[in-house]
C-alpha cells in the first residue's frame, strides 16, 4: 500500500501544530500559577491536614495563621481563573489536533498510527493529556497542576518530532496483525496513564518535603521544595498518583498479555526474554511492587511513591535505551 | 498526617496488611521455624523479593544471553576474556535460567502461597459472618451525617435495611433501645485480590509444565525436496523439554514445501511471507495444505508450526568430459544480510570423482562492491548471481570428523587434499564455468527454501487462561472499593438531650433532636482507598433520608 503524501504532510503538519498549542497551554498553566493563590487548593481537599498560608507571602509561618490564609486580591483571582480556563481549552484543543494529526498518519499509511517509536510517542503524549483532563473532572482543584502534565508531554512530542522521526511508513510483515493494535495501544494507554502518575508523585515529593520543613518550623528556600507552597496536599496527590498508578496496572498488564499472544503467533513463543520484553516485565514488577508498598507498614508515603518513580523510570528506559541501544527481536520484528 | 483510611479501622488480624509481629524466638526449633515462615511470608519480605526479582533481570536484558544469541556471547566472551569467566560461571549469560534467579521466584511464590491461603480462609470467613459492630460514636469516622426520622428506632432500620440493596446489612439492638445497622460492601475487592495472587501461581505452574513437557524443532525444507516428520533425530535442530526423551512425539509430517513466495510492496519492502505447505496429522494422515504465513501459525495435534525464515539455494547443473550429467544440485545458502546476500556450499561426493564442490554466496539482485566482491541490493530476485569458488578433490568428508553442510573443511585445503580449480560468477547470461579438465559448471536458477518450527507447549493453554484470570483479578481488586456505613438509630427517649431518661449514655455522638424525634447517625468509612466513596455516601444517606421521611406519611 502506497503512502499518501499529501495526507502524511498534512499530519506532520498538525503534528507541529499540536506541540505549538499544548505549549501555549502550558504558558497558561504557569499564568494561572503565577497568579493564583496557594491555599485554595489546599483547603479544599477533604483533609485539611496542614493549615496553608497565602500566595506571595513566602515568609509567612504556618502555624500562626490558622483559619487566616491569606487570600490574593480578587483581581490576581481573576486573572488566575482566566488564566487557568484558556490554559484548559487550549489543552483540550492540542489534543484534538494531535489526535487529527494520529488519524491523517493513519490513513496516509493505510494501518494504525503507532508503528514506530514517534507514533506511539505521540499516542503516550496524547493519553497522558486525556488522562489529565480525566482527573480534572473528579478534581477540579489541580488544574494547574496541567503545568507539569503538559511540560513532560510537549518535550515527548518534541523529541517524537526530532530525534525520534520517521516518515509515515507501512508496518514490516510481522507487524501486520491485529493484536499489535491491541498490544501497542494497550501499552501506550498505559505508558501515558502511568506519566501523569509519575508526575503526581514527583509533585508528592515535593510537596512532602515542604511540609516536613514547614512543620519544622522552617522555611523553605531551595527551588523545587519552594515549589511545594503552591500545591496540594500530600494526600490528593498521594490519592491521585495512586488512582492514576491503579487505573493503569491492569491495563499495563494486560498490554503484556496481549504481546505475548501476539508473539506467540509471529515468533512461536509467548515468552522469550527479549529484551523488550524483559524490561516490561522489570516494569510490571516495579508497579506490583508500588502497589504492595502502598499497602505495607513503613513502606507507604514516601518509600512508595520513590518505587512509583522507579517504575516509570524503567519504562522511560524501555522506550528509549532498550529501543535505540539494546538490540532484540522487537527491534526488527521479525523475518528478513 | 497523611494516614490512609484504612489504619483507622482494624479488626485485627482480618485484612491486615502488616507483617506479622516478629517475636524474638523462643523455645526449641519450632519456634524459629516458625519465626522464619511468618517473616517469609510477611508484606515486607514480598516486596523485598519482588525487587530483587526486577533487579535479578536487568543484567538478563543487558548481557548477551545463551538462548537468544549463542554468537553474541561467545563474542562477549571473547570480548573480555577475564570478566565473562566469572560471568559465565554465575550464569549471568543465561540468567533466566540460573539458580539464583530460579531461587527468587520460587522464594517469591511460596511467600505468596504462604500469604494467600491464610487470607483465603479469612475472607471465606468474612463472607459468612456479619459485618461488625457499630462503634459507638460515627462522627469520628471519616465520613458522617444524622438526620431526625420518624417512626420507632424498628422501624426505620427496617426500612433503611430496605433501602441498602446491594448491601450486606445486618441489624443489632443494643441494651439501651438504640437500633444500629451494620452494612457492608465490595467484598469483591478481596476476591478480585486472591484470584490475581492464585492466578500468579497457576502461570508458574503452566511455564513449568511448558518447560519439562514442551519441545521445539526446527527444520530447513527446500521447494519439492522431500520433507520430515515429528521425531527428534529427524530435526534439524531439536530442543526438549526436561522430561521430553524424544520419543512418542505427536504423529505428525510436513510432507512437502510446495511453494515458497515473498510478496513485496511497491517500494520494495516485503508485504507477506508465505509458504505453502502439505502436512499430515494423526492416526489417518490425511495429505492436507496449509499456508504458513507469519502470525498465522499452523496449529494442529497440539503442535504449531512457524514459518521462521525463509532463503535461496541455487541449482547446478555439472556435466563431466566421459559424459556423466549430474543434473540440478543444489543446496540452501543462508542469508547473510537483509538483502539475502547468502552464502553456501554445493557438495558432490559420489556422483563424480575426484570430489566436487562449489562454496560462495548468492545475491537476488547483484552488484559488484569496490572491492570487486559480490553484494545484493535487493531480497527480491531480480538479477540473481551467484559467486562461487570450485573445489576439486577430496571433500574429507570420510574422516568421520563433522563438517558443516553450508562450508568448506579447511583442513582439507590446507593440507592440499582440496584444490581451488575456478572462482567465477555465473548469471542467467553467462551461467557456465568449463573446468581445465572439460568439466562444465552451468547456474540453472534457484528454488526458495523455508526454515519451519515444530513446537509443543501443553502448558501454553493454562497460562492463558491464568493471565486472563490475572487481568479480571486485577480489574476487581483494583476498581471494586470495600466499604462499611454504620447506622446507630436512637429512640427519641434517649437521645441526648430529650426530655425523659437523663441516665442514658451521654454524648455518644448524636446531636440532639429538638423536637425528640428518633435520630439516625450515619457513619461511612472505606476500608482501603477511599476512592470516590464520599459521593456515594452523601447519596446513600439522602437516600436513607428520604425513605425515613416517606414512612412518616
Ligand atoms: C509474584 C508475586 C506477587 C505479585 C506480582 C503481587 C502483585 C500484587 C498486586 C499488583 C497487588 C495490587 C492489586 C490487588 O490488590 O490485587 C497486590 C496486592 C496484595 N498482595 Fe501481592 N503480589 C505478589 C506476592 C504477594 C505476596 C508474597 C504477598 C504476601 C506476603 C502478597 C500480598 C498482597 C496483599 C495483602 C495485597 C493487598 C493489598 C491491598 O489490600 O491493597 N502478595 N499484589
Amino acid at each position: 500500500m502506497p503512502v499518501d503524501a499529501s495526507l502524511a504532510t498534512l499530519s506532520d503538519q498538525l503534528f507541529a501544530w499540536a506541540i505549538v498549542v499544548y505549549s501555549i497551554a502550558l504558558i497558561c498553566y504557569c499564568g494561572e500559577y503565577a497568579f493564583g493563590r496557594r491555599g485554595r487548593v489546599a483547603s479544599t481537599s477533604p483533609e485539611r491536614a496542614l493549615v496553608t498560608v497565602g500566595a506571595g507571602s513566602t515568609t509567612g509561618s504556618t502555624g500562626t495563621s490558622a483559619g487566616a490564609p491569606a487570600e490574593p486580591a480578587p483581581g490576581r483571582r481573576r486573572q488566575a481563573d482566566r488564566f487557568g480556563r484558556v490554559a484548559v481549552a487550549a489543552t483540550a484543543l492540542g489534543l484534538v489536533i494531535e489526535l487529527a494529526s494520529l488519524t491523517t498518519r493513519g490513513l496516509a499509511t493505510d494501518r494504525w498510527p503507532w508503528g514506530n517509536m514517534m507514533e506511539f510517542a505521540a499516542v503516550v503524549g496524547a493519553v497522558g493529556v486525556l488522562t489529565f483532563l480525566g482527573v480534572l473532572v473528579k478534581q477540579p482543584q489541580v488544574r494547574y497542576l496541567g503545568m507539569f502534565v503538559l511540560l513532560p508531554v510537549v518535550v515527548l512530542l518534541f523529541l517524537g518530532g526530532t530525534v525520534l522521526y520517521s516518515e509515515p511508513a507501512p508496518l514490516v510483515p510481522a507487524l501486520r496483525s491485529y493484536w499489535i493494535t491491541i498490544h501497542v495501544t494497550t501499552i501506550a494507554i498505559g505508558t501515558g496513564i502511568f506519566l501523569v502518575s509519575s508526575v503526581a508523585t514527583l509533585l508528592y515529593l515535593v510537596r512532602r518535603r515542604w511540609e516536613l520543613a514547614v512543620e519544622a518550623g522552617r522555611t523553605p528556600t531551595r527551588f523545587p521544595v519552594t515549589l511545594g507552597s503552591r500545591m496540594p496536599t500530600t494526600e490528593v496527590l498521594d490519592r491521585m498518583a495512586y488512582r492514576t498508578a491503579a487505573f493503569g496496572f491492569p491495563i499495563y498488564t494486560f498490554a503484556i498479555i496481549s504481546g505475548a499472544i501476539w508473539a506467540e503467533a509471529a515468533w512461536g513463543r509467548y515468552w522469550g526474554w527479549d529484551p523488550k520484553e524483559t524490561w516490561a516485565f522489570i516494569t510490571w514488577v516495579v508497579y506490583a511492587a508500588y502497589l504492595h508498598a502502598r499497602a505495607t507498614a513503613g513502606w507507604r508515603g514516601t518509600a512508595a511513591a520513590r518505587v512509583n518513580l522507579i517504575a516509570f523510570g524503567t519504562m522511560v528506559f524501555n522506550f528509549f535505551i532498550v529501543n535505540m541501544v539494546v538490540s532484540g527481536l522487537h527491534s526488527y520484528a521479525g523475518l528478513t | 498526617m497523611s494516614t490512609p483510611v484504612r489504619d483507622v479501622d482494624v479488626d485485627p488480624g482480618e485484612l491486615s496488611t502488616q507483617p506479622a509481629p516478629v517475636e524474638p524466638p523462643r523455645g526449641g526449633p519450632l519456634a524459629h521455624l516458625r519465626n522464619a515462615w511468618r517473616r517469609l511470608t510477611s508484606m515486607r519480605t514480598a516486596l523485598v523479593l519482588l525487587f530483587l526479582l526486577a533487579l535479578a533481570s536487568v543484567p538478563g536484558s543487558l548481557l548477551p544471553q545463551r538462548p537468544l544469541n549463542p554468537i553474541k556471547v561467545d563474542q562477549y566472551i571473547a570480548d573480555h576474556p577475564q570478566l565473562s569467566r566469572v560471568l559465565d560461571a554465575a550464569g549471568f549469560f543465561d540468567v533466566f535460567a540460573a539458580p539464583w534467579f530460579a531461587a527468587i521466584y520460587l522464594l517469591l511464590f511460596v511467600s505468596l502461597v504462604g500469604c494467600v491461603v491464610p487470607r483465603l480462609k479469612q475472607h471465606a470467613l468474612a463472607m459468612l459472618r456479619p459485618p461488625p459492630i457499630v462503634p459507638r460514636r460515627l462522627d469520628r469516622l471519616p465520613m458522617s451525617d444524622s438526620y431526625p426520622a420518624s417512626g420507632t428506632p424498628t422501624e426505620v432500620a427496617a426500612a433503611a435495611t430496605r433501602a441498602l440493596r446491594g448491601w450486606r446489612t445486618v441489624t443489632r439492638t443494643e441494651d439501651d433501645g438504640t437500633v444500629t445497622v451494620a452494612a457492608e460492601k465490595g467484598y469483591l475487592r478481596e476476591t478480585g485480590n486472591l484470584i490475581f495472587h492464585f492466578a500468579l501461581v497457576l502461570l508458574l505452574g503452566g511455564i513449568a509444565v511448558g518447560r519439562l513437557l514442551g519441545y521445539q524443532g526446527t527444520v530447513l525444507i527446500t521447494e519439492e525436496d522431500p520433507g520430515i516428520c515429528n521425531a527428534a533425530p529427524l530435526y534439524d535442530s531439536f530442543r526438549p523439554g526436561r522430561l521430553v526423551d524424544g520419543s512418542g512425539l505427536a504423529e505428525f509430517c510436513i510432507d512437502r514445501l510446495d511453494d515458497y513466495t515473498t510478496t513485496y510492496e511497491a517500494d520494495g519492502t516485503p508485504a507477506e511471507f508465505r509458504a505453502d505447505i502439505t502436512y499430515s496429522a494423526g492416526a489417518d494422515g490425511a495429505p492436507t495444505q496449509y499456508p504458513l504465513r507469519v502470525n498465522s501459525p499452523l496449529r494442529v495435534e497440539g503442535l504449531r508450526v512457524y514459518l521462521v525464515s525463509h532463503g535461496f539455494a541455487p541449482q547446478f547443473t555439472i556435466r563431466t568430459p566421459d559424459g556423466t550429467e549430474v543434473r540440478d544440485v543444489s543446496a540452501p545458502f543462508l542469508p547473510l544480510d537483509g538483502a539475502l546476500l547468502s552464502e553456501g556450499a554445493v557438495k558432490l561426493l559420489d556422483t563424480v570423482d575426484p570430489q566436487l564442490a562449489l562454496f560462495g554466496l548468492f545475491a537476488p539482485t547483484a552488484a559488484r562492491s569496490e572491492d570487486g566482491t559480490i553484494r545484493s541490493l535487493d531480497s527480491r530476485p531480480n538479477l540473481p548471481a551467484v559467486a562461487v569458488e570450485v573445489y576439486r578433490g577430496d571433500l574429507g568428508l570420510d574422516s568421520g570428523a563433522p563438517q558443516s553442510v553450508y562450508a568448506i573443511d579447511q583442513r582439507q585445503v590446507t593440507n592440499g587434499a582440496l584444490k581451488v580449480v575456478a572462482n567465477v560468477l555465473l548469471t542467467k547470461q553467462s551461467p557456465t564455468v568449463r573446468l581445465d579438465d572439460g568439466t562444465t559448471i552451468t547456474y540453472e536458477g534457484y528454488r526458495e527454501w523455508a526454515t519451519l518450527q515444530v513446537n509443543h507447549d501443553p502448558g501454553q493453554t493454562v497460562v492463558l487462561w491464568a493471565a486472563g484470570a490475572i487481568v479480571l483479578g486485577l480489574l476487581l481488586s483494583l476498581s471494586v472499593r470495600r466499604r462499611r456505613l454504620f447506622l446507630r438509630i436512637t429512640p427519641a427517649s434517649t437521645a441526648p438531650g430529650g426530655s425523659v431518661d437523663n441516665s442514658a449514655p451521654v454524648d455518644d455522638g448524636s446531636p440532639p433532636d429538638p423536637d425528640g424525634r428518633t435520630v439516625v447517625a450515619v457513619g461511612g468509612l472505606a476500608r482501603t482507598d477511599a476512592g470516590s466513596y464520599d459521593t456515594e455516601f452523601a447519596r446513600v444517606v439522602e437516600r436513607l433520608r428520604d425513605t425515613s421521611e416517606l414512612r412518616k406519611d
